[in-house]
């Protein structure tokens, strides 16, 4: 059996389903985020001076692009494959020989390329507003990779669970949105008081987020090691988690 | 060889409802089966489980020889089902429809092109298409999932009630087709509630009640248990009283209409003549029911 056409057959059908939606898919993301940079990191941004030796335009551009990275493969995977179980067309491919991995690295693989394409596009909207040498390439593209993939799993998970549109926008604004905020996006972790800078290592966005600057700008509050170990963990541990309900058919069979 | 094989297939939902207590079932390959049975009989059910849609209790299930849990794919690969409810992503062209469904059988682009151009053709659907799925009527929306299931030219054909809700032209065309289908060497299995659908199209048919097959037989040999037929009379002048026929039992719906309900040894010769003796005329006679519904309602009732 040729598992690569059912692979990729997933995957354009994703590609293009979110390239055919673009005015909800790629627009927003290049309005909000521009407001962001002339409101935070211009208009306030001038007032506030530097954080890290970085000014604040350049030090809140990668917080940003990591920021439309993550909301962007989760609302990918999670809508898509909702609508997917929501419509009844995910008998589409439990009735096809397509094993669970393929279907799970199908939507994840959408989820990935759309989360890096709204980064891109957010990065290039920042050229028109702070400058900057890339400090290591390597970092900041495997960063946004992992970061992409972590949560196009975790939106996964949501769409196999929920049991209506309610539950797959319970996730990105309760958690994911609060999460983002506070993961030392817009400030640096360091100009917290001590007890929120503690409960500020329990949020795992703070990580990718200094990870990702840390390649943009060479600028970052935690280990990056520690991030990269981080982020493989949860890959793993999201990507069984999902092998596990799709093999027991939770969500998508009786 | 048998197309598909189920040994002691259960299923008990979450809630504890028991759809299936053990039924064991055979297809011959090439055959026309009628799997027929009241709402909430466990058909679905069972055809759910033999395209994965539902997960068994316990049984097996073997589609020409492969097993369903240790040969998944190979078992898959020969199936194509229609679903009893339009289950396609209704922004998705015909074409789009059809060609994904390719995709996810493995098929090369471009014979996957060439075998959705013949099922739409097929399915008379070709110059729709272009056209967003949302876009068609019911009837169309069920020729594309014919047109998706027979994609990838499967050995096994399952039709959940394909031809419910649509107008009677276009049942016609679809029994037409299913015909076509059957004589290419598919074995078709088809669920329905038009009796008539299952008599005429089916060979072998199994009927199914309560989660247990009731009856399990060719054809032709269950319609010959049918001793009685039953027809309506439409009579040439007004009667006060339904008359005596010896053997057969007699109703006057209107004056001028009977029911009479006949045993095949008395025979319609002898029902003309004792009503000719009685000074009426009988001006159109029909079937009063289907055969098989009757066979289906007394099967259905007895258990």
């Amino acid at each position: 059996m040729n598992y690569s056409i059912a692979f990729k057959t997933i995957v354009f059908k994703e590609i293009y389903r979110f390239l055919r939606i673009w005015p909800q898919t790629l627009l927003p993301p290049a309005i909000t985020t521009t407001l962001y940079f002339l409101i935070f990191g211009k208009l306030i941004g001038d007032r506030i001076g530097t954080i890290s030796g970085a000014s604040y335009m350049d030090y809140i551009v990668p917080g940003i692009i990591i920021m439309s990275v993550i909301s962007h493969s989760y609302a990918n995977v999670v809508s898509s494959f909702y609508s997917t179980k929501f419509q009844r067309n995910i008998e589409e491919l439990l009735v096809a020989p397509v094993p669970n991995w393929v279907i799970l690295s199908g939507y994840i693989s959408g989820g990935i390329i759309r989360g890096l394409l709204v980064g891109a596009v957010v990065a290039l909207i920042s050229l028109l507003f702070a400058e900057f040498a890339v400090h290591n390439i390597a970092i900041a593209l495997s960063t946004a990779l992992l970061t992409a993939t972590l949560f196009s799993l975790a939106g996964f998970i949501n769409a196999l669970l929920a049991e209506s549109f309610d539950d797959i926008s319970i996730i990105p604004n309760f958690v994911l949105t609060p999460l983002s905020y506070l993961g030392g996006v817009f400030y640096s972790v360091d100009m917290l008081p001590p007890i929120w800078q503690t409960i500020s290592m329990g949020n795992p966005i703070l990580y990718m987020v200094n990870a990702f600057r840390y390649g943009l700008i060479g600028v970052s509050d935690i280990d990056i090691q520690l991030t990269f170990i981080m982020m493989i963990g949860f890959i793993i541990t999201l990507t069984l988690f999902s092998l596990y309900l799709l093999y027991k058919g939770i969500g998508i069979k009786n | 060889m048998k197309a598909l094989s189920l040994g002691n297939l259960r299923k008990t939902y979450s809630n504890g409802f028991e759809a299936l207590k053990g039924i064991n079932l055979q297809v011959e390959e090439g055959d026309f089966f009628a799997l027929l049975g009241p709402n909430g009989a466990g058909k679905s059910t069972a055809i759910g489980i033999i395209s994965s849609l539902v997960t068994a209790s316990s049984g097996s299930v073997s589609i020409f020889g492969h097993d369903l849990k240790t040969d998944c794919e190979r078992a898959k690969s020969c199936i194509g089902l229609v679903p009893q409810e339009v289950n396609f992503n209704q922004f998705d062209t015909v074409k789009g429809i059809v060609l994904n469904q390719a995709g996810y059988y493995g098929m090369p682009r471009k014979l996957a092109l060439q075998r959705t151009e013949h099922c739409l053709k097929q399915m008379d659907l070709w110059d729709r298409r272009d056209t967003v799925s949302r876009r068609l009527s019911g009837g169309m929306k069920r020729r594309v999932m014919i047109a998706r299931a027979m994609v990838h030219a499967p050995k096994l054909l399952i039709l959940d009630e394909p031809t419910a809700g649509v107008d009677i032209e276009i049942r016609r065309s679809m029994w037409l087709m299913m015909q076509e289908v059957n004589q290419q060497g598919t074995t078709i299995i088809l669920t329905t509630h038009y009796l008539e659908e299952a008599e005429s199209l089916c060979r072998n048919i199994a009927i199914i009640d309560e989660g247990r097959i009731v009856e399990n037989s060719d054809m032709a040999s269950l319609l010959s248990r049918l001793h009685i037929d039953h027809f309506v009379l439409d009579l040439a002048e007004p009667l006060n009283t339904a008359p005596t026929i010896g053997g057969c039992q007699v109703e006057l719906i209107s004056d001028k209409v009977l029911a009479i309900a006949i045993p095949k040894e008395i025979g319609l010769n002898q029902l003309f003549s004792q009503l000719t003796a009685q000074n009426i005329q009988v001006m159109s006679l029909k079937n009063k029911t289907n055969r098989l519904e009757q066979l289906f309602m007394d099967l259905v009732a007895s258990k």
